[in-house]
C-alpha cells in the first residue's frame, strides 16, 4: 500500500469517534438528498399521471374568434366599436386531413378527435348534469389508458354498441345503475336518447367520476344534432410529454387551429409544481452542504492536531501533495463511506415509505428508487466532501516544519 | 571528501525589526565526522541547522550537500533530497503515535520507495536492533519512555542509510543516563558505520566528547 494512503488509513482507523461522525454526517445528508428528490419525482409523475387520465398532452380546438374588419386598407386603421364574438360554428373543417396531417408529425403518438356534450343523467326521477365525452373506443383507450381504471364491465364493448355507455363510479352510486342497465341521456340541444350501462370506471378523483361518461363519438354527435364531420376537439398524444409545448407550437402553425399543450392548459398545477421542485432541491442541498461543513471541521480539527506529525513527515521528505493527499484521501474514504450508507439509508426510507397507502386518487405512497436522483446525489456529494476535504489539507500542505519544530 | 558546505551565509529576520541572525557564514564538513554546534541562546546556531537542514530557504549564501548546490531548488526538490540524504533528530521525538514503533521507522523509506515493503521491514529491524530496541518493535510509538521514543527516532534517521544525521538538542529532554545512552549510540554510528552528524547542543559534555566543535556567537562562527 502506499505510505500516504496507509497514513490516511491509520488517521481514520485511529480515530474512529470522529471518523464515524463524519461518516454519520454524510450518511444522514445523502439519504436525505436521495430521498427527498426521489419523493419529488414520485410526486411529479403521480400528478402528470392523474392529469393525463383526462387530458391529452396536446389538445387542438379552434378558437373562438373576435369580429374584424371586413375591409382592410393598407394605409388606413380598421375601428370596431364594441367588438363581440364572432357566432360561428367551433368546429374543425375536414377533421380527417388535419388528423392525418398531425399523425405524419415527428413524436406523434396517438391522435383521435372527441366530442364533447354537456348532458343530464337521467334515470327516473332523479338527474345529474355531466359532460358525456364522444370518442373512438380504441384511440382513448390508448390515449388515456381507460382500461386501466375500470372496475365493472367491458370498456372494449362501446366500440361494437352504438349505444353503449361508460360511466363515473360515482354516478352508478347516485342512480343505482349496474351493467346492462339502461340510462337516459338528454343534451343541451334538447335530443333525448337511451343509452346502456357497458361499463364503470373509477379515476378516484371524485368530480370527474360524479360527472363523466365516454359514449361513442358518432352518438355524440348526434345528441349535439350534427353530422359525422362535427369534430370540436384533436387530442394528441406524443413521445415525451415534457417537449408538449413545443411541438404544440408547430401543430398550431401548420393546423391553423389552436394547439395547447398540457402544461398551458394545467398552469396552475405546474407552478405548484415548480414551487415544489425549488424546495425540495434548496433543502436536499443544503442538508448535504451541511455535510460538507461536518467533514470541513473534522478535518480541521485533525490538521490542527496531526500539526507535528505534519511537520515531521515534510522534515522527512513528505512533499507538500503527499501532506494533500493523506488529508484528501481521508476525506474522500469519509465519503465514500457516508455515500453508501446513504444510498443504503435512502433505499430504506423509499422501501419503507413506497408502502403507505394514503388513499385518495394517489394510492400508495408515489415514490419510487430513482437511479438519476442516487447518481446525482453520489456525485454531488463525493464532490463537496472533497473540497471539505481539499481545503483543510491545502492547509496543512502550507505548514513551515521549521515553524512547529522550532517550538 | 566534503559532505556539506557553506559560502558566505547571511540571514535576516524581518520581524519584528530587521536583524541579521547570520553573518558570513562559511565552513565545511566531512564525512564520518561528528559535529557538535554550540552557543548561547540567539546565538544563531539553531537557525543555521534549519538552512542547513534545507527546511528554511529563506537566506543568502550557498549552500552545498554532497557537493551540489542546494541552494535556489524547489520545495519538491529538496524534500526528496531530505528524504534520501538526511536524518533527522530533534529534541522532541516527533514520532506519529498511532503507529507502531516499526512502522515509524520504515516510513521515510516506505516514501523513498527503493525497496520492497519486506526489505524495508527487516532493514528496520535491523535499525531497530542497533539501538537495542527490537523487542519494542510492534509496540505503538506512544508506550514506550522518552528514551525509547528518542532511540526509535534516530532509528528512523538512519533508515535511508543518509549522508549525515542532523540533530537539533538530541538530548535535550533527556535525562543524563539517557543522555549517555544516545551520545554512545552517535559515537558508535559515526566510529563503526561511517555515519556524518551534525547536532546543535546545549550540553556543553556532550559537545566537548565529539570530535569537532562549532561555537557561535552572535550569528558568527567564532570557533572551528
Amino acid at each position: 500500500m502506499n505510505i500516504n494512503s496507509l497514513i490516511a488509513k491509520t488517521y481514520i482507523v485511529s480515530n474512529k469517534k470522529l471518523t464515524a461522525v463524519a461518516v454519520l454526517g454524510v450518511l444522514l445528508g445523502m439519504s436525505i438528498y436521495i430521498f427527498m428528490n426521489s419523493m419529488m419525482v414520485g410526486f411529479d409523475k403521480s400528478s402528470a399521471s392523474s392529469v393525463f387520465k383526462s387530458t391529452a398532452h396536446i389538445r387542438v380546438y379552434k378558437d373562438d374568434e373576435i369580429s374584424k374588419a371586413l375591409i382592410h386598407l393598407n394605409n388606413s386603421k380598421s375601428l370596431i366599436i364594441n367588438p363581440k364574438v364572432v357566432p360561428i360554428n367551433n368546429t374543425i373543417i375536414n377533421p380527417n386531413l388535419v388528423i392525418e396531417t398531425i399523425l405524419q408529425q415527428k413524436d406523434v403518438v396517438v391522435v383521435t378527435p372527441q366530442v364533447n356534450s354537456n348532458v343530464f343523467y337521467n334515470n327516473g326521477k332523479s338527474q345529474i348534469s355531466g359532460l358525456a365525452v364522444g370518442v373512438k373506443p380504441d384511440e382513448a383507450n390508448l390515449m388515456y389508458n381507460i382500461k386501466s381504471f375500470m372496475v365493472e364491465g367491458n370498456f372494449d364493448l362501446l366500440k361494437s354498441n352504438p349505444n353503449g355507455i361508460v360511466i363515473g363510479s360515482g354516478i352508478s352510486e347516485k342512480m343505482n345503475l349496474r351493467i346492462n342497465d339502461n340510462l337516459n341521456l338528454t343534451s343541451s340541444k334538447g335530443v333525448n336518447r337511451t343509452f346502456k350501462v357497458l361499463g364503470i370506471f373509477k379515476t378516484n378523483n371524485s368530480n370527474t367520476d360524479k360527472t363523466k361518461s365516454y359514449i361513442n363519438i358518432s352518438a355524440s354527435q348526434q345528441l349535439l344534432k350534427e353530422g359525422t364531420s362535427y369534430i370540436t376537439d384533436i387530442n394528441v398524444n406524443i413521445t415525451d410529454p415534457e417537449n408538449a409545448e413545443v411541438i404544440a407550437t408547430k401543430l398550431s402553425e401548420i393546423t391553423g387551429y389552436k394547439a395547447e399543450g398540457w402544461k398551458q392548459a394545467n398552469e396552475s398545477l405546474m407552478a405548484a409544481n415548480k414551487m415544489r421542485k425549488i424546495i425540495i432541491t434548496f433543502v436536499s442541498l443544503t442538508i448535504l452542504l451541511v455535510a460538507g461543513f461536518g467533514i470541513y471541521n473534522i478535518l480541521n480539527m485533525t490538521v490542527s492536531q496531526k500539526i507535528n506529525d505534519i511537520a515531521i513527515l515534510k522534515a522527512i521528505g513528505f512533499k507538500g501533495k503527499d501532506v494533500i493527499r493523506i488529508f484528501v484521501t481521508q476525506a474522500v474514504t469519509i465519503g465514500f463511506l457516508g455515500v453508501i450508507g446513504g444510498v443504503l439509508m435512502a433505499s430504506v426510507l423509499i422501501t419503507i415509505l413506497k408502502n403507505v397507502y394514503v388513499g385518495g386518487d394517489i394510492g400508495y405512497f408515489p415514490i419510487d428508487y430513482e437511479p438519476i436522483k442516487y447518481l446525482q446525489g453520489i456525485v454531488i456529494g463525493l464532490v463537496i466532501t472533497f473540497f471539505a476535504g481539499f481545503i483543510p489539507a491545502k492547509k496543512a500542505a502550507n505548514v513551515d516544519p521549521v515553524e512547529i519544530l522550532r517550538k | 571528501m566534503n559532505i556539506l558546505e557553506t559560502k558566505n551565509i547571511d540571514k535576516y529576520f524581518h520581524d519584528p525589526v530587521e536583524f541579521q541572525v547570520l553573518k558570513n557564514i562559511a565552513f565545511d564538513v566531512k564525512k564520518g565526522e561528528f559535529l557538535s554546534m554550540i552557543g548561547k541562546s540567539g546565538s544563531g546556531k539553531s537557525t543555521l541547522l534549519y538552512i542547513l537542514s534545507t527546511m528554511d530557504t529563506d537566506y543568502n549564501g550557498e549552500l552545498y550537500i554532497d557537493n551540489q548546490l542546494v541552494t535556489g531548488q524547489t520545495k519538491d526538490q529538496l524534500a526528496e533530497l531530505r528524504n534520501e540524504k538526511i536524518g533527522f533528530v530533534f529534541q522532541f521525538h516527533y514520532l506519529l503515535p498511532e503507529f507502531s514503533c516499526l512502522h515509524n521507522v520504515m516510513i521515510p523509506a516506505l516514501k523513498l520507495g527503493k525497496l520492497p515493503e519486506k526489505e524495508i521491514e527487516e532493514k528496520a529491524y535491523q535499525k531497530l536492533e542497533i539501538l537495542g530496541l527490537q523487542d519494542q518493535a510492534l509496540k505503538s510509538a506512544g508506550k514506550l519512555s522518552g528514551g525509547q521514543q528518542q532511540r526509535v527516532a534516530i532509528a528512523r534517521a538512519l533508515i535511508n542509510d543518509p549522508l549525515m544525521i542532523m540533530g537539533d538538542e538530541p538530548t535535550g529532554n533527556l535525562d543524563s543516563k539517557n543522555t549517555d545512552i544516545v551520545f554512545d549510540i552517535f559515537q558508535n554510528l559515526t566510529k563503526n558505520y561511517g555515519q556524518t552528524i551534525i547536532a546543535v547542543t546545549h550540553d556543553d559534555d556532550f559537545a566537548h566528547k565529539s570530535d569537532r566543535i562549532i561555537e557561535m556567537k552572535d550569528g558568527e562562527i567564532i570557533k572551528k
